[in-house]
């Protein structure tokens, strides 16, 4: 037996010209990050600072760069399917051979929704939602961290496959019996079921992470019903994790077992179903959607108020509205697959299941437009984000009310017109409102603001792309398209429509370059932008409280709330009572947990053992799975794990920033 | 906007917060983990007649006494870990442990019983590669079969980790998150028990 099982030389494809390229490209890249950190001599402080860190601020802030560089990752793959598509037609080949082509539009849904979407939302969250209901940190912060690696693991694997071994060529969701040994004898699926499993399961451990926390560590007053909507869509999107996750993790491990252990769950003899991992993925499936979405309209909630300078128009039924979203997340999965033959009945009450979401989604948009109603708006860039969703998630949502009807949905199913439709409600809702939240929360989390013109510009390009990319392809779909082809003819009469979807994809491509440029432009002009006051937006809820960025306990005295805006009214409070303002309160003693390595060391074997598992390299994975194990009993041992900042610190340390927002 | 000023040298009261939150936080998993048993056990009964020319669950489920005396080696199990808590919460250190210890042996003893139904069954050529029925029935019962080998090996730890620290408000919590997984799995075997071997052999 080999000591590398299946691994040798021709793991890396040579021959296959643009995975070698990005290959380099990340490997380069990869490469000269290390020599800068060494140039600059920074590991002791990236050890020290971040990677043992338990800080959910920072945690927070890594979670979100790494989601960026996946969109890199994710949009490079999408360029490459759109050009593949424009000239893919006739004599032509175009230039990516089926089996590359095919990794590509697998690993563009993967990566976009576990490795771009989740790390976004839940680094969101990080830094937020601890703010807003005024605690110090979340409930288990070592989880925090090791949730953080796990989802690096993921990430990892997703792009060692570019150069070692393949991706999956099956599609995101891996569908049996395609994904079986059988059909897919090589190693694309396993990088895939590990990615997953790995990474979900951090993102489970989050899911109870964050519930607890919410639930748990609201600051003195927070009563249920005067928590942000952000912080109450956060809970629903963790509830949602805590009961979806689980059935992604059955789901993936009958596959692995079908793959590994020649189990018979899926196959298409010995009594296997397929159908029953379509069914099954989709339940963890579909609530993952409205994982992705609900934190996106609780973003979307706390910007319309900020810069209409009102109240949100009905927190109440906006409240309720989320959870009707979340209920009925759970009884619509099998609308993904109303051809499987299930019979009218079924189809006919998973169908007005799905038009039912319309409605709490319709209620929550009256109250969006109510809050801006005679409010004194300012189009600032978050604005710009929120407003374009208004109009882009209303017509992705009314084709998905389309889609929701079985009879349309046996004509349109697997069309580009599905396509169409998850990009517009995706892009529109989800992206558009990570996006508007990264600028909204940016100064909170750094101390600066980000350069409005420029990302207004980036918000133009991408709506305007958005719009030249995906209407192209609502009219392939009714023409015939379907979805993930890579070669057609021109009889068809598709192709002007893919040029022009290629057209889209390039300016959303300069919306993007323009929001990096953002990034790089603020940074270097920060001296102009410094948020000096903690409260850059005129805000209303308890993160804009304390000082941009926070002292790492966040907030000096526990905040105690007797409303839903605490922030609004307590300035208020500070207009009539002027003098209330410089008035001294004692400091206190302010627990904190201890930073640690071992999430992080975890993950690293995390890693090896998934590589094992991957290439059948036994040795590798029993010695890796022994060493996690020996990571959790050790921290099991530790008792040390957390100490207490003393007052006379906690003095130094907000004197320090005073005098920092003084000069 | 007023600032409560809390005690913060009670560490006691800290303790006892962390604590809260830790139980909290383990029975939400717990309810994660009743959604994996759950698929699971929809997987079986969508699964269990799809014996593909094999052996169905009243041909290979007839041994009921041997099930039994599993079922009830591990309810006992359950009984035991309660008089360790009633020890714990006593403050009795010598009760505690040797209860601990004996809910160990039983449920090496489950574990043990288990492994050897499974080893009749592959080397009669009827493992879970025989048929999806098999899969699933192999799945379902390993699956609650590692998680009360998970529980023994952090058992094992506890009873350590009580010996060197005594019963402090930590290893009250982490023996109580441990009380709660076990009866959890109690819960869980009398619905595999009922479901898999009773409705099995019926």
């Amino acid at each position: 037996m080999n000591i590398l099982g299946k691994l040798d030389w021709n793991a890396i494809p040579v021959n296959e010209l643009p995975a070698m390229l990005a290959g380099g490209v990340m490997v380069g890249g990869f490469i000269a990050l290390v020599l800068l950190i060494t140039f600059l001599k920074k590991w002791t402080w990236l050890w020290t600072e971040w990677i043992t860190t338990v800080d959910h601020k920072k945690i927070g802030v890594m979670y979100i760069i790494v989601a960026i560089v996946m969109l890199l990752r994710g949009f490079g793959d999408a360029l490459l399917m759109r050009t593949q598509q424009a000239i893919s037609v006739g004599a032509n080949q175009g230039f990516l051979p089926p089996h590359h082509y095919d990794q590509i539009f697998t690993a563009h849904g993967v990566i976009m929704i576990f490795f771009m979407a989740m790390p976004f939302v839940v680094g969101l969250m990080n830094i937020v939602v601890p703010l807003q209901i005024g605690a110090r940190d979340v409930a288990f912060p070592f989880l925090n961290s090791l949730s953080f690696w796990l989802f690096v693991v993921g990430v990892v694997l997703v792009m060692l496959c570019l150069v070692v071994g393949e991706f999956g060529q099956t599609g995101w969701l891996a569908y049996p019996p395609l994904s079986e040994k059988q059909y897919s004898p090589g190693v694309g699926v396993d990088y895939y079921i590990w990615a997953l499993q790995i990474s979900g399961i951090g993102t489970l451990l989050s899911g109870i992470n964050f519930f607890v926390t919410i639930l748990k560590m609201r600051c003195p007053g927070m009563t249920l019903f005067k928590m942000p909507v952000f912080v109450w869509t956060a809970l629903c999107a963790n509830i949602l994790i805590i009961i979806a996750f689980p059935v992604l993790t059955v789901t993936l491990g009958m596959l692995a077992l079908d793959r590994y252990l020649d189990f018979h769950f899926f196959t298409n003899d010995f009594g296997g179903n397929p159908m029953m991992y379509i069914n099954m993925i989709w339940i963890w499936g579909h609530p993952e959607v409205y994982i992705l979405v609900l934190p996106a309209f609780g973003i979307f909630s706390e910007i319309f108020s900020t810069y209409s300078h009102k109240r949100l128009f009905g927190y109440t039924t906006m409240v309720w509205a989320t959870f009707a979203i979340t209920i009925l997340a759970f009884v619509v999965w099998l609308h993904h697959f109303f051809t499987m033959g299930a019979g009218a009945n079924v189809n006919a009450f998973f169908g007005i299941a799905t038009m039912i979401i319309s409605i709490p989604t319709g209620v929550k948009m009256f109250n969006w437009l109510f809050t801006m109603y005679r409010g004194k708006i300012v189009f600032s860039a978050p604005m710009h984000w929120s407003i374009g969703f208004l109009i882009t998630f209303a017509i992705g949502g009314m084709t998905g009310v389309l889609l929701a009807v079985p009879g349309a949905d046996f004509l349109l199913h697997n069309s580009l017109f599905l396509i169409a439709h998850f990009h517009n409600v995706i892009i529109g809702g989800v992206f558009f409102g990570y996006t508007a939240g990264m600028v909204y929360w940016f100064p909170k989390a750094f101390g600066f603001k980000l350069n409005e013109k420029i990302g207004i510009a980036a918000f133009w390009c991408w709506i305007v792309g958005f719009y030249i990319a995906f209407m192209p392809l609502y009219v392939l779909g009714f023409m015939g398209a379907t979805r993930r082809l890579s070669h057609y003819d021109y009889s068809t009469g598709w192709h002007p429509y893919f040029v022009v979807a290629l057209v889209g994809a390039v300016i959303i491509f300069i919306g993007i370059n323009l929001q990096l440029l953002q990034v790089v432009w603020s940074i270097f002009t920060r001296k102009k932008n410094l948020d000096l006051t903690g409260d850059p937006w005129n805000g209303r809820t308890l993160e804009w409280d304390t000082a941009s960025p926070p002292p790492f306990y966040n907030f000096a005295h526990v905040p105690h709330v007797n409303s839903l805006e605490p922030h609004w009214d307590n300035k208020q409070y500070l207009l009539k009572y002027p003098e209330k303002k410089n008035e001294h309160r004692p400091y206190e003693d302010i627990h904190m947990p201890r930073y640690t390595g071992v999430g992080f060391v975890i993950a690293l074997f995390a890693f090896t053992f998934s590589f094992g598992m991957i290439w059948d390299i036994w040795w590798l994975a029993i010695a890796s799975a022994v060493v996690m194990f020996g990571g959790v009993v050790y921290r099991s041992f530790d008792y040390d794990i957390d100490y207490y900042v003393t007052k006379e610190e906690v003095e130094k340390i907000e004197t320090e920033i005073s005098n920092r927002n003084l000069a | 906007m007023t600032t409560q000023v809390l005690d913060s040298h009670d560490h006691h009261d800290h303790d006892a917060e962390a604590s809260a939150k830790v139980v909290f936080g383990f029975w939400v998993y717990i309810l994660s983990d009743c959604i994996l048993f759950s698929m699971i056990f929809a997987t079986y009964a969508v699964l269990h007649n799809n014996t593909y020319g094999g052996p169905g669950a009243h041909e290979l489920f007839t041994n009921m006494p041997y099930v039994l005396i599993e079922t009830f080696i591990l309810l006992t199990s359950s009984f035991t870990y309660g008089l360790a808590m009633l020890g714990a919460h006593k403050g009795n250190k010598n009760q505690l442990l040797i209860w601990l210890f004996v809910t160990f042996i039983l449920g090496v003893s489950f574990i043990c019983m288990e492994l050897n139904e499974f080893h009749n069954l592959i080397s009669e050529g009827n493992g879970p590669q025989r048929s999806a029925f098999l899969s699933s029935f192999f799945t379902l019962v390993g699956t609650h079969g590692l998680h009360v080998t998970c529980g023994l090996i952090w058992m094992i730890l506890l009873i350590l980790q009580v010996s060197k620290h005594g019963i402090t408000s930590i290893t009250t919590r982490k023996l109580t998150c441990l009380s709660l997984f076990w009866h959890f799995l109690d819960i869980v075997w009398i619905f595999v028990f009922t479901i898999v071997y009773l409705m099995g052999a019926m």
